[in-house]
């Protein structure tokens, strides 16, 4: 074991994973010498040489698109885009491409890649570094979506990614990369390093995708979350006091459906919490679910706390996010309804 | 406030429209034999040239003349023709399949057999393509069989896509032949890494990207451009300029100076124009640029030039935006009947043996569509499964899909 960062954490996936695949290869803006602009790739191209670890140039569609026709020759292509905002010029290889190669040509092809993307506000990068698109990745057939919360699960659900047989979407969000965040923006960050889930094996250990963690026992009321949110979920329910169950979905699509359902029936009561816009995004898929599937179980309204319908803004991020207060005022509001 | 006129915008026309007299003055054809074959070391600045001019082997009076020719035996010049003749006679086909109702959609190829036919010819098996819905010959040129190609367009029970592609987007592995997207311009971009994966792996083979002149306009066509020049990879980058997309005249792409080859020299990537109605032309520079590939000499851009003589697709109707007589006035003829003419001044061919190949080949095709038709056609006999809907999406089925398979009943 050891002490690891998020940053560390999928480092040491992308290393351990290089180092028992020769065809696992790193590329992406800036990965290469210099280690990505988090230093999530640093010392990879020292250690495997220059055609495993390598930049690009700014060209998104083209870093996707030849990630795919590597993945077709037989590669596994684990590809950073350096914020996830930057997918948007490769959106068309994701969605058509990539999510569809294995369907079109009944499994001629594959395309086992990894497109890891630092993910979400927190950071005071603006409208164009915080942007969370991971409904934007749900809605597509034939995509894997991921968001760790921690650097254990960063490391064992990337080094599932790498070997996945599909095209994984992997979503850091950047406020982790530190340490987590309990949503007090004032207070010092706690370091990983003082965090049970900062403690990683070295070796190589996975995750399995598609599978849901539960981070608090609760019989109240079940709150949703993933990412970030999870730990500000984790705040808003020692704040308030209410018995909350927190689940931290950890994969998207695939989605645990069962883990929610069992604890919904169980407690009654939902939150489903994310830092994206509200309108359309992944909390109306889970707030659908929950209603399908646990309706008869269900004493209040199922309600969502996500970030504003607006573009994220720069100065006022840490009203744009929700906070434990606004979590904690909805977690007040199913009780009482 | 200056003197200078208002600005106004320059939006290109071809030369002319329906009811006009075709005009291809603008299409300089350089004799037959009269473009210099350099060494496949030569620094790309030496040709830039040969991204204006068209590498040509075939003359009038149908002979093979010049420093391209002199490649290929009779066996294999007599392969070349009967390729052509087989992707002509499945178009036919084909299309007559498609007013009956038997598919939905075609796309053929006449007037530009001699591009893809010649090509495959030039790369090994192993090799891979990543092609766009105009590039069959790719296939049958590496005898990949028709009757499996009738089952995709027919999307019938032995569709080797299982219905789920349009007609015409084949796929395979085996031979070379990268699953086809509706997407323009994607495939490009991906033949340069799948080249570039070759060289990561010290690898023999090499890639080959194909993209029409319209279609040289998206943004993955410039990505693949920087890819290919940044890691030399070992890539033939294709451009099949056939002058129309669909209605829209070659100039939209291009603007009115320069050629589409020389799009590639800003790159550093070397750049040769081809009579793409030149079966000989079009396989000895693609052999040429395949050559420069597996010496770890890195890609080279070709451009094609030929005539789109059929409608786009069965869903165009081209009266509607050039002259009817426009193919007619093409320059650079007909590929099929160049080859049969410079066979048979090569005393290896007739024109009797010529018209008892053209049934007997368009035999072998009935024969194949029929052998197809047993497994159905779009709309009767056999279907693929609906459970074949939900499958193939990933590796292994989720849960969520699986329960819509039950759903659906399946
Ligand atoms: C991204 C995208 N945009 C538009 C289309 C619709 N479309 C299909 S074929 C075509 C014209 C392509 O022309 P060109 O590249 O010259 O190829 P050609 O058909 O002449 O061989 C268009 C616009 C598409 N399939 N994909």
């Amino acid at each position: 074991m050891a002490r690891m960062t998020m940053i560390e954490a999928v480092r040491s996936a992308m290393d351990v994973s290089m180092g028992r695949d020769e065809n696992v290869v790193v590329f992406g803006e800036d990965v290469g010498y210099f280690g990505g602009v988090f230093r999530c790739t640093q010392g990879l191209q020292a250690k495997y040489g220059k055609t495993r670890c390598f930049d690009a140039p700014i060209s998104e569609s083209g870093i996707v698109g030849t990630a795919i026709g590597m993945a077709a020759y037989g590669l596994k292509p684990c590809v950073e885009i350096q914020f996830a905002d930057y997918m948007y010029p490769a959106y068309d290889q994701i969605t058509q491409e990539a999510a569809r190669i294995r369907y079109r040509s009944n499994g001629d092809f594959t395309c086992p890649i990894v497109l890891r993307m630092p993910t979400g506000g927190g950071i005071f990068g603006g409208q164009t570094h915080s942007q969370s698109p991971e409904a934007l990745f749900t809605h597509v057939c034939g995509l894997k979506v991921i968001v760790p919360s921690n650097p254990y699960d960063a490391k064992g659900l990337l080094i599932s990614a790498i070997e996945d047989p599909d095209p994984v979407m992997f979503l850091e969000p950047k406020r982790l990369y530190n340490g987590p965040f309990d949503g007090h923006h004032e207070r010092p960050v706690t370091p990983w390093s003082k965090h049970e889930l900062g403690d990683v094996p070295e070796g190589h250990y996975t995750i399995p995708i598609g599978k849901a963690e539960i981070r608090r026992k609760g019989s109240a009321v079940t709150v949703v979350a993933y990412g970030t949110m999870v730990h500000v979920a984790l705040a808003a329910a020692e704040e308030t006091g209410i018995d909350a169950e927190v689940i931290d979905l950890r994969s998207l699509l695939p989605l645990d459906l069962d883990t929610i359902v069992q604890s919904v029936t169980k407690t009654g009561r939902c939150v489903v919490v994310h830092e994206a816009t509200l309108t359309s995004g992944f909390g109306a898929e889970l707030v659908s679910l929950v209603q399908e599937h646990c309706f008869y179980h269900l004493e209040a309204p199922v309600v969502r706390v996500t970030g504003w319908d607006t573009p994220y803004p720069h100065a006022q991020e840490w009203d744009y996010f929700p906070g434990p207060a606004r979590v904690g005022r909805a977690l007040t509001e199913v009780m009482e309804a | 406030m200056s003197d200078l006129d208002r600005l106004s915008l320059h939006v290109p026309e071809p030369a002319v429209r329906p009811g006009g007299q075709p005009d291809f003055s603008n299409v300089k054809i350089p004799k037959a034999g009269s473009v210099p074959r350099p060494e496949v070391d030569v620094a790309p600045e030496d040709i830039r040239d040969l991204a204006f001019s068209i590498i040509r082997v075939l003359n009038r009076d149908g002979e093979a003349v010049g420093p391209w020719a002199g490649l290929l035996s009779d066996a294999e010049l007599l392969a070349g023709l009967r390729h052509m003749m087989m992707l002509r006679a499945f178009d036919a086909r084909m299309l007559m399949a498609q007013r009956q109702g038997k598919t939905s959609f075609y796309m053929q190829h006449l007037g530009e057999e001699a591009v893809s036919c010649a090509f495959r010819r030039a790369l090994r098996k192993g090799d891979m393509n990543f092609p766009t819905y105009r590039q069959a010959g790719l296939l049958i040129a590496d005898d990949y069989p028709m009757v499996e190609m009738m089952n995709q367009i027919f999307s019938n029970e032995s569709d080797p896509c299982h219905g789920r592609q349009l007609p015409v987007m084949y796929t395979s592995k085996e031979h070379g032949f990268f699953t086809i997207s509706g997407n323009l311009a994607t495939q490009y971009v991906q033949a340069v890494g799948w080249a570039m994966a070759s060289a990561i792996k010290n690898d023999t083979r090499i890639a080959a990207g194909w993209i029409g002149d319209g279609s040289t306009a998206e943004s993955d066509f410039h990505s693949a451009l920087v890819f290919a020049s940044t890691y030399r990879a070992p890539v033939i980058l294709n451009i099949v300029n056939n002058q129309w997309a669909i209605s829209t005249f070659q100039g939209i792409a291009r603007g009115g100076s320069g050629t589409f080859a020389a799009r590639g020299l800003g790159f550093g990537i070397p750049a040769l124009r081809v009579d793409g109605n030149d079966y000989l032309a079009v396989y000895a520079v693609a052999r040429w640029a395949a050559e420069r590939a597996r010496r770890n000499l890195g890609p080279t851009l070709i451009e094609y030039v030929t005539y789109r003589v059929g409608a786009h697709s069965t869903s165009d109707d081209p009266s509607a935006y050039r002259p009817k007589t426009e193919s007619e006035a093409w320059p650079l003829g007909d590929p099929v009947l160049r080859l049969k003419k410079h066979l048979i001044v090569r005393g290896a061919w007739s024109e009797e043996r010529h018209a008892q190949a053209e049934a007997e080949i368009m035999d072998e095709v009935i024969q194949a569509q029929k052998k197809a038709e047993i497994h159905g056609t779009l709309h009767a006999g056999g279907k693929p499964s609906v459970r074949d809907i939900f499958e193939g999406v990933y590796a292994e089925m989720p849960p969520h899909i699986r329960r819509q398979r039950q759903k659906a009943g399946y």
